[in-house]
């Protein structure tokens, strides 16, 4: 008999699918009402550091070259106080096989994938995630599916989408184009389930060990070309993992007093899930839509239990805008001779802001670059903007930005500042969402160490935090 | 007319707008859910009409015939003079322009 693929029947499935999907069995990692054993969840990719890099290293991925940006740091210095400004340097991700870090995550996935014998991998992806899964899988001799979310209900498609819709194609992958809303995920699960292909989430402890790599190698290249660890590791802040494994990777390295600070761009008020809204945004990547909310509730994706957990690693959470992101883009062309997409350009704003606070002896590493071209390149980003109504003009972004109606440039680069997010106040909504899913106010003594540990706080924050939940 | 082993792409409302997820926001509760997919067209057939394809992954998928040899037009967009103003701005502040 055919299975009901209406969407109640299909998210009825969701457990049985994706234990088949993954070839991992979640439950074994649970043990309280609220905790469960990360770590143990980590370990189970069976992966050392070492053999991931083999993995890697097999298809032309990681080792990518860090660059210095030295006239973005000389521009940098001329808005700090003297003896102010550290040199920003970019872990120039972009030179992947499929042009950005996500190749780090997809090597590992599909290599697991392959070694359990699927025939195929899938991933539910907007963005370049799925060229890296579509790319790696064609290296691997696997087949690939890509679900995107691509359209508003006009048939008006994000170009930055389409463009990775291209670039999946120019892979040999299968790409499945969606309008805009949550049934990504459905229709995801329900290829997924009459493939039988592996689910090379995003999320996966495989996913997230790849990752680690990338933090191991910035402080190994940091060491060897100036001496001592990075003061700052700035990651674009979306669904957490590059923060997760980045800082995972800085630790491996003995890098500890390395600061990891998470960027975004702030698009408040857009609503991600919106018809409406979605041609409303200038690029769909690194924003506040993703970054919170898979902050402070991680294990909403496409597993039952997310390997990525940022709240465990950021020490800061900064916000830059849209604006600021067009043009510090648009500076590392004209100024350091390299066309770069959106992505890594986002921590490079804030980085182009937190250098300031820093010492000039000091260095900060944005921790990515990604690829650009048609549809995802500044200039039709805001050409689409423009053709969508959003008013584009300098001024200062931090006073006139108003997500989905207007874009602001800075007025001189003086005017990209960050501006930090309330890392408190989102340990706190992380421990809220936390008790109302367990139905529990009064967590055990071992499920308020395990939320300590997820929030990067203490069990006294903890404590205090639930009591004014009561 | 489509031939038979045509490059093609379909279209195909998966949900209409009543059996969308609970969790839609409104506007996006009002439309359908819509999916687009290309792949090798089974039998000749008429844009417009209800066909089959095989995709690259050799699934069989059933929709609309939209377009026979897709193609990208995505682009670099049009002009945005803004941009010429930070490339100048940008330097003059850091190499003092022609001066």
């Amino acid at each position: 008999m055919a299975l009901a693929k209406d969407y109640a029947s299909v998210m009825g499935r969701n457990n049985e699918i994706m234990k088949e999907a993954m070839g991992l069995d979640y439950n074994q990692f649970e043990s309280g009402e609220m905790r469960f054993d990360y770590e143990g969840l980590m370990a189970a990719t069976g992966y050392t550091l070492e053999e991931i890099q083999r993995v890697q290293s097999l298809t032309g991925v990681g080792n990518t070259p860090m660059l210095e940006l030295r006239n973005l740091t000389a521009l940098a210095r001329k808005y700090a106080k003297p003896g102010f400004g550290a040199t920003i340097l970019a872990k120039d991700e972009a030179s992947n096989p499929s042009g950005s870090f996500k190749a780090r995550r997809a090597a590992c996935a599909v290599a697991h994938a392959k070694k359990m014998g699927y025939k195929g991998v899938m991933a539910a992806t907007s963005g370049n995630y799925g060229a890296a899964v579509a790319s790696q899988a064609a290296m691997q001799g696997l087949k690939c599916i890509i679900v995107q979310e691509c359209f508003d209900s006009k048939g008006v498609g994000q170009p930055e989408i389409i463009e990775k819709a291209r670039k999946c194609e120019a892979y040999g992958a299968e790409v499945v184009q969606l309008t805009v809303g949550p049934e990504l995920f459905y229709t995801f699960l329900s290829i997924l389930e009459d493939t039988g292909y592996f689910n090379a989430s995003l999320y996966s402890p495989y996913g997230i060990a790849g990752v680690e790599t990338l933090g191991y190698e910035i402080a190994m290249q940091c060491r060897e070309k100036y001496g001592k660890d990075p003061a700052m590791v700035v990651c674009t802040s979306a669904g957490g993992g590059m923060m997760t494994g980045t800082a995972r990777g800085l630790m491996k390295a003995g890098a500890n007093n390395t600061k990891c600070v998470a960027a975004s761009i702030d698009l408040t008020g857009l609503h991600m899930a919106s018809d409406t809204a979605f041609n409303k945004k200038s690029c769909t990547t690194g924003h506040t839509g993703f970054g919170v909310p898979y902050a402070v509730d991680p294990d909403h994706s496409d597993v039952p239990r997310s390997a990525a957990r940022p709240l465990r690693y950021m020490e800061r959470y900064v916000t830059v805008k849209q604006g600021d992101v067009m043009y510090i883009t648009e500076a590392l062309a004209n100024l350091e001779g390299i066309e770069r997409g959106p992505a890594g350009n986002t921590a490079l704003a804030a980085a182009f802001s937190l250098a300031q606070e820093l010492p000039d002896t000091e260095y900060i590493v944005i921790s990515e670059t990604e690829y650009t071209g048609a549809g995802k390149h500044v200039q039709p980003q805001m050409a689409f903007a423009r053709e969508n109504g959003i008013e584009i003009k300098f001024g200062d972004p931090n006073a006139e930005d108003i997500p989905g109606t207007n874009l602001i440039l800075p007025k001189d680069p003086s005017f990209i500042k960050t501006i930090d997010m309330d890392l408190d106040h989102m340990r706190e909504s992380f421990i809220k969402k936390a008790c109302k899913k367990a139905n529990n106010y009064d967590p055990c003594e071992a499920d308020l160490e395990f939320l300590a540990v997820e929030t990067n706080s203490s069990v006294e924050f903890v404590k205090a935090a639930i009591a004014k939940l009561k | 007319m489509a031939k038979k082993g045509d490059w093609v792409r379909i279209h195909r409302v998966v949900l209409d707008a009543a059996g969308r997820a609970p969790s839609c926001p409104e506007d996006t509760a009002k439309v359908p859910l819509e999916m687009w997919v290309k792949g090798f067209l089974m039998a000749d057939a008429e844009i417009g009409d209800e066909v089959e394809v095989e995709t690259a992954t050799n699934r069989i998928e059933h929709g609309t015939l939209i377009e026979v040899n897709p193609y990208y037009t995505h682009s670099y967009g049009q002009f945005v003079p803004e941009l010429v103003q930070i490339d100048k701005q940008l330097r003059e502040i850091l190499f003092g322009g022609d001066k």
